[in-house]
């Protein structure tokens, strides 16, 4: 109990209620991830955690018909006040996707693409230094550092996820979002990501949204469950699976439902 | 008479549907055996044996008979021995239009009456002739294809053989025509590169056919005609109005195509992109005159204006209207291949705190560059086979020149002018077009070659 009061709390969602037109899609959804932790989001499909992760770094904003009302916060601030800057969060915030996604570039430029945008390497030693530790830090270095200029959509499945994942932490953002970064990807390749999570919570925040059971159990501290658009339940992940307070969390994760 | 054979041929092969069909349903109720294959499907069988063996032979008797007539009724003259061939064909037509009373000649009288009786004669037993054949082969087949039903014969299999057939035929249209075209086009040139050098035609400065129709009354000096078919001033005003044209089309073309693709809402994109469409269906020459009486004019009062000499009928003009008229065709196609680019890339791209135009420009475009580079190869490639804007506004006067205020020649232009009119077809003024269309099937045909194979290496990206 005490050990927890001490981890500081990173996010912060309140009242979160998204539509998309006329269909609501998370409801009244309350929560808060801690500093440099993996928590998980679980449930069935269509239950609305891709759509809460995507509230996140406002990937919603994307899509025009979409709604979001209520709160986020992160470090103290409110993520959709209109002074916000969205490029600025994003850049806080950065994200991995289901499929891995590439820029059709070569493996350099893909992960020189954010700090050039941004502006934070002066010069080129610097980009070729951020490039190098994002590729390491991925855990991709070793494995692509003879062919840098090659294209990034050539590597494997589990190769382009972890470029993606180093493209991602290229511009040093304080917290990664990963919307079911492995479903693509076979058990070895899902392996090598998960480990790379348990390395990379050490700097990051980690939000993962998942459908393995198995995995948020593996890779998190804290998980949430949402069914229907609501969250059913949030806690300690051995809690969550070891004695969850909800019946409906307990009917999912002994396989009754989704 | 013709359609009324066909017309019955017809009405057969309905008939012999229904009675295939009958004829199956029969065998099915009397025989316990099953039939191999529905009943329609004999009727069908039964119908294609009356059809196409008739339309068959008719299409043949009809190809042959006017040889068969002809060598009938000109028996007598041809054996007297002291006609040739071309006065023989003469001689026909005489008789023809003597059949039908005309009557232009008076000699030979009795020997014309004679053939044009023999020709009266010969087309009534023909056609009585024809309708017997045909119909009584249909006859004869549907007989043979109704006895033919039995229950090891598999209908069903005959009809999709013979519609393979039918659909190969049809495909061999296309492509007979095009390589009947292709070779009447190399056989017309290489006859024009018998009488002027292909370096002449391909390096030569000076295009003037019309001094080799002056002098042709005298004696065709071939020096005449190395000097006069000098092509490259046609090739730098096609090269020159095209290149105007891209200057126009490939900006505003592009910009359309990243404002639909990307900012237009769906509601300004449903009414927008049918509207830019329209420009590709308004026909040539609605640009033609638009540039000859709207364009040309407004070039040259601006041109004046700032002090520059403007001839009435100029390439700018021209190729501005051009390049106008080619839009849809970049927009259109670059929209499709930026809106192709996964949306994946996009999200990817913004999830890195990238702005849309930073998006655009950094991601969208190298991704869809090789599917909007082949656009622009065909858009260029309708550019230089353009022919009725030139023709009405860039001007007729064949000279080298690289000013685009300046009047200037195309390739199509100059088709169209050594073609309007009667023309000899062995001249060698004729046969330039020839040589000139050939030049202009091959140009496009590479650009084409090339923009096929670009946008071939794009869509092969992403899967």
């Amino acid at each position: 109990m005490v050990k927890e009061n001490m981890k500081s709390i990173k996010i912060k969602a309140h009242n979160l209620n998204v539509h998309y037109g006329e269909k609501q899609a998370l409801f009244d959804v309350s929560m808060y991830m801690e500093e440099k932790q993996v928590t998980a989001l679980i449930g069935p499909s269509g239950c609305g955690k891709s759509t809460f992760i995507r509230c996140l770094n406002r990937m919603n904003d994307v899509i025009d018909i979409c709604k979001v009302q209520g709160k986020i916060e992160i470090d103290g601030n409110d993520i959709y006040a209109p002074d916000m800057q969205v490029e600025q969060l994003r850049e806080r915030v950065g994200m991995v996707f289901q499929k891995p996604n590439p820029f059709p570039k070569s493996i350099f430029e893909n992960v020189a693409y954010g700090p050039r945008i941004h502006g934070i390497a002066e010069h080129k030693s610097d980009l070729e230094e951020i490039v190098v530790n994002s590729l390491k830090k991925a855990a991709l270095f070793d494995e692509v550092k003879d062919r840098l200029n090659d294209a990034g959509t050539g590597l494997s499945g589990g190769q382009q996820q972890r470029l993606c994942i180093a493209r991602a932490i290229s511009v040093n953002p304080d917290i990664i979002l990963m919307d079911e970064p492995c479903s693509a990807l076979d058990p070895i390749a899902t392996a090598r990501i998960e480990e790379l999570m348990g390395e990379l919570k050490t700097e990051y925040t980690i939000i993962i949204v998942t459908h393995s059971m198995q995995q948020a159990a593996r890779v998190s501290s804290r998980t949430g469950f949402f069914h229907l658009g609501k969250l059913v339940e949030v806690d300690k992940t051995e809690t969550i699976f070891s004695n969850p307070s909800d019946q409906r969390t307990q009917d999912y994760i002994t396989g009754r439902f989704g | 008479m013709g359609f009324i054979l066909i017309a019955l041929i017809i009405l057969i092969g309905i008939t012999s549907y229904f009675l295939g069909n009958l004829r199956a349903k029969n065998l099915r109720t009397s025989n316990q055996k099953n039939l191999k294959s529905l009943s329609h499907y004999y009727g069908y069988y039964v119908a294609l044996w009356a059809v196409v063996p008739a339309l068959l032979i008719l299409l043949m008797i009809t190809s042959f008979k006017s040889f068969f007539i002809e060598q009938y009724v000109l028996s007598d003259f041809i054996a007297l021995g002291s006609y040739t061939e071309t006065e023989l064909s003469l001689l026909f037509t005489q008789i023809e239009n003597t059949a039908m009373g005309i009557k232009l000649f008076d000699e030979n009288t009795i020997l014309i009456d004679g053939a044009v009786n023999k020709l009266n004669y010969i087309n009534k037993t023909s056609e009585n002739l024809t309708y017997v054949t045909v119909l009584g082969f249909s006859g004869l087949l549907v007989l043979y294809s109704i006895f033919n039903i039995n229950h090891k014969l598999n209908s069903r299999k005959i009809v999709e053989k013979f519609l393979i057939v039918l659909y190969f035929t049809c495909s061999l249209v296309a492509i007979m025509t095009t390589v009947g075209i292709i070779f009447s086009l190399l056989y017309e040139t290489l006859r024009f590169f018998s009488q002027v050098p292909i370096t002449d035609f391909l390096f030569g400065l000076n295009w003037s056919p019309q001094r080799v129709f002056v002098r042709e009354a005298g004696d065709l000096d071939t020096r005449d005609l190395a000097n006069a078919f000098g092509a490259v001033p046609l090739f730098a005003g096609t090269f020159l109005i095209a290149l105007i044209a891209m200057c126009v089309s490939v900006p505003v073309g592009l910009l359309t195509a990243i404002y639909m693709s990307e900012y237009a809402s769906p509601k300004v994109r449903d009414w927008a992109k049918p509207i830019i469409e329209i420009l590709a269906g308004i026909p040539t020459v609605v640009y033609g005159f638009f540039a000859a009486l709207t364009v040309a004019p407004l070039v040259r009062d601006i041109g004046q204006g700032a002090g520059l000499t403007v001839s009435s009928e100029s390439a700018l003009a021209a190729g501005f209207v051009m390049g106008i008229m080619i839009i849809p065709f970049i927009s259109s196609l670059s929209d499709d291949v930026i809106k192709s680019v996964p949306q994946s890339l996009r999200e990817g791209s913004y999830a890195m705190g990238a702005t849309k135009r930073e998006t655009i420009v950094k991601v969208l475009l190298p991704a869809a560059l090789p599917g909007i580079v082949g656009s622009f190869l065909l858009a260029v490639s309708r550019a230089i086979g353009e022919t009725m804007i030139v023709v009405m506004a860039a001007g007729l006067n064949a000279k080298l020149t690289a000013n685009p205020l300046d009047a200037a020649t195309t390739i199509t232009t100059q088709i169209v002018v050594i073609l309007i009119g009667d023309q000899e077809f062995d001249s060698p003024k004729t046969q330039s077009a020839f040589a000139l269309g050939l030049t202009l099937f091959v140009v496009t045909l590479a650009l084409n070659f090339i923009a096929l194979q670009v946008v071939k290496k794009y869509t092969e990206r992403y899967d």
